[in-house]
């Protein structure tokens, strides 16, 4: 097991050092040196060009590149000329606002599509399970936003109970404290995810029910409640680790359309604030951040895999 | 895949033939779109892709509505004569711009699919063919934009080079071949090991040969699914793009442009600008995830109902 974990972790560092390389090359391509913005549009070439010496912007783009990790790796991401503001202090203030949303927008997803998803493979072909199939095709099918705007349209505009705009505030208790603001944005990003998670599940399970081990358990005579909670659930909910892990993009793109549909304060918005700026190194900063969570997020996966699953703990 | 060329072809052994009339044998080609022709879903789905098609780029030949020519008199109509289905802030006829957008929702979905394949299997194919260190660096490569957010990096190009059916095309294709990438390398590595590959290289195939004439055929299968399914991420990725605002531009249109207009008058209860192109977009993407789906119950021969 160790060497197994060993050899995931060193393919994460090499999947990590080729992002910052892409990131970096990507960066590079579009917003060579940041002296127009610093100088201003009256600069002419030569003092560009001295101001590309002077800043280490002229050197060869292995150094350069080099001088990028040394920052990434003491924590700087960059700095925004257009807000004045280093990069991570800008992630910084809005953090916490954008884990609250995806965090729950996640959890939900994940308590709401676990049990279904068993449900319906339970009963499968029933009504119920034909209706929940059909309800996820047309949510998965569906992109968040417009999942949004019908989710406004209801619950906001025609029956008038929630908010159609998230919380404004800045201060992340007040946020969490105003439900009748979040809820609609939590639901956005949660139910995009259930159609998925629900879908898999379901198959998941289905293969399950169709073991030895599920035979044997009824065959010996254990209650069918007993079948389900201690054989056929802990088994079906495996690979549902690995699925969280594999929605990640899905979940930073929903959160950036989502904030942006609901005017929510967090990193998805000041992604798209940054797009009509033209804001390059916070554009990729967060494009890098982004990257890094989703390769973490995978190892944590496959970590917590291997210690649920005893068939690849023990192997 | 192995319907390609299953040798014997599999036989319908749940229907003994009657009175002595022998069905006769059949490809697994053949196989396969029998089976996809049973789902009704496909039927469904292919049904809905149709009418799109014929929608977007056969509608307006028939039906000519004002998309070019701003007309502020007959702004914000609501659906009547004339307009069946009103009009935007500019007078631009809704169902005209229905037509346009999905025009260009196809074209970049086919199209970037195309790209997506082609790179995807080029790597997928090498990587599993020659294996050992290009095989690691190249899934390495794959690993690294499997991880990077894909609509981050198209919303930056977009806002750098500018939206056209052309770029968008290229820049969603450049950046969602890792999928097929890794499905093709698995099937390689299983066919590279089987009889026939060995027999064309005893006969001096080079591995170009091979991948053109004898793993890339047998992948086929898991491509076609594939492909249906990039095809449905690209229409939703250029709905994204567009409905951020940093879409295609006049005269072209995209249903997410079209989408976040009508959003913006959400509260004046202009349905029409919001619901028809929501269901446009919604549907397309059900159709292509049908078709898809259907294809791999058919092609995948493990889940063919036998």
């Amino acid at each position: 097991m160790t060497a197994y974990l060993l050899r995931r972790l060193g393919t994460s560092i090499i999947v990590l050092i080729g992002i910052s390389i892409f990131i970096f090359l990507l960066l590079h391509a579009i917003y060579p040196s940041p002296a127009r913005a610093v100088l201003g549009l009256r600069a002419n070439n030569a003092q560009v060009a001295a101001w590309n010496k002077q800043y280490g912007f002229a050197r060869p783009v292995i150094e350069q590149y080099l001088s990028y990790m040394n920052g990434l790796l003491h924590g700087n991401l960059g700095y925004s000329y257009a807000e004045n503001q280093t990069v991570a202090s800008l992630f910084q203030e809005r953090v916490a606002r954008s884990a609250y949303l995806s965090g729950m927008g996640l959890v939900i997803a994940i308590i709401v599509a676990l049990p279904l998803g068993i449900l319906q493979a339970v009963r499968r072909n029933s009504l119920g399970d034909n209706v929940a199939t059909s309800l996820a095709f047309i949510l998965y099918s569906m992109p968040s936003f417009a999942l949004g705007l019908i989710l406004i349209q209801v619950f906001a505009l025609s029956f008038p109970l929630l908010s159609f705009e998230a919380s404004q505030s800045t201060s992340l208790l007040t946020v969490v404290g105003d439900w009748r603001a979040m809820l609609l944005p939590i639901l956005t990003l949660a139910l995009i995810q259930v159609a998925s998670f629900s879908r898999y599940m379901r198959s998941a399970s289905i293969d399950v029910l169709a073991q030895d081990y599920i035979r044997v358990a009824r065959a010996k005579g254990l209650p069918e409640r007993l079948v389900l909670t201690r054989h056929m659930v802990r088994n079906a909910s495996l690979p549902m680790i690995t699925l969280v892990g594999l929605s990640l993009p899905n979940l930073l793109a929903g959160n950036l359309v989502t904030e942006y549909l609901f005017n929510y304060q967090g990193l998805g918005l000041l992604f798209f604030d940054s797009l009509g700026k033209e804001d390059y190194p916070v554009l990729l900063a967060y494009t890098l951040v982004g990257a890094v969570f989703v390769v973490v997020g995978n190892l944590v996966a496959d970590i917590a895999l291997t210690m649920a699953d005893p068939r690849i703990r023990l192997a | 895949m192995a319907a390609g060329q299953a040798s014997p072809p599999p036989l319908d052994v749940n229907r003994a033939p009657e009175g002595g009339d022998v069905g006769a044998i059949q490809s697994g080609w053949r196989l396969a779109l029998r089976e996809f022709v049973r789902n009704r879903l496909a039927v469904v789905g292919v049904g809905l892709l149709v009418f799109f098609v014929v929608f977007s780029f056969f509608g307006p030949l028939f039906y000519h509505g004002n998309i070019l020519q701003a007309n502020l008199i007959d702004a914000h109509d609501p659906p009547g004569a004339g307009h069946p289905l009103g009009t935007d802030v500019n007078g631009f006829d809704i169902l005209g711009q229905l037509m346009k957008g999905g025009q260009d929702a196809l074209e970049i979905g086919f199209f970037a699919a195309f790209v997506a394949i082609t790179i995807g299997s080029l790597v997928g194919s090498v990587a599993g063919l020659i294996g050992g260190i290009v095989d690691t660096v190249l899934m390495r490569i794959t690993d690294v934009f499997l991880s990077i957010p894909f609509l981050f990096v198209v919303l930056i190009l977009a806002v750098k080079y500018g939206a056209s059916v052309l770029s968008l095309s290229l820049v969603i294709g450049a950046f969602s071949w890792q999928f097929p990438a890794r499905l093709v390398r698995g099937e390689v590595l299983t066919i590279r090991e089987r009889d026939f590959v060995l027999a064309a290289r005893t006969a001096g195939a080079n591995n170009w040969r091979l991948i053109r004439k004898h793993l890339l055929p047998n992948a086929l299968g898991v491509m076609v699914v594939n492909v249906t399914f990039q095809v449905a991420d690209a229409i939703l990725a250029v709905a994204y793009v567009g409905f951020l605002g940093f879409g295609l531009h006049y005269p072209n249109t995209d249903w997410g442009d079209l989408l976040s207009d009508g959003a913006g008058y959400l509260t004046d209860g202009y349905w029409w600008m919001i619901w028809p192109v929501l269901t446009c977009i919604v549907l397309t993407v059900m159709a292509l995830n049908f078709i898809g789906d259907a294809l791999r119950d058919s092609l995948d021969v493990r889940l063919r109902r036998r």
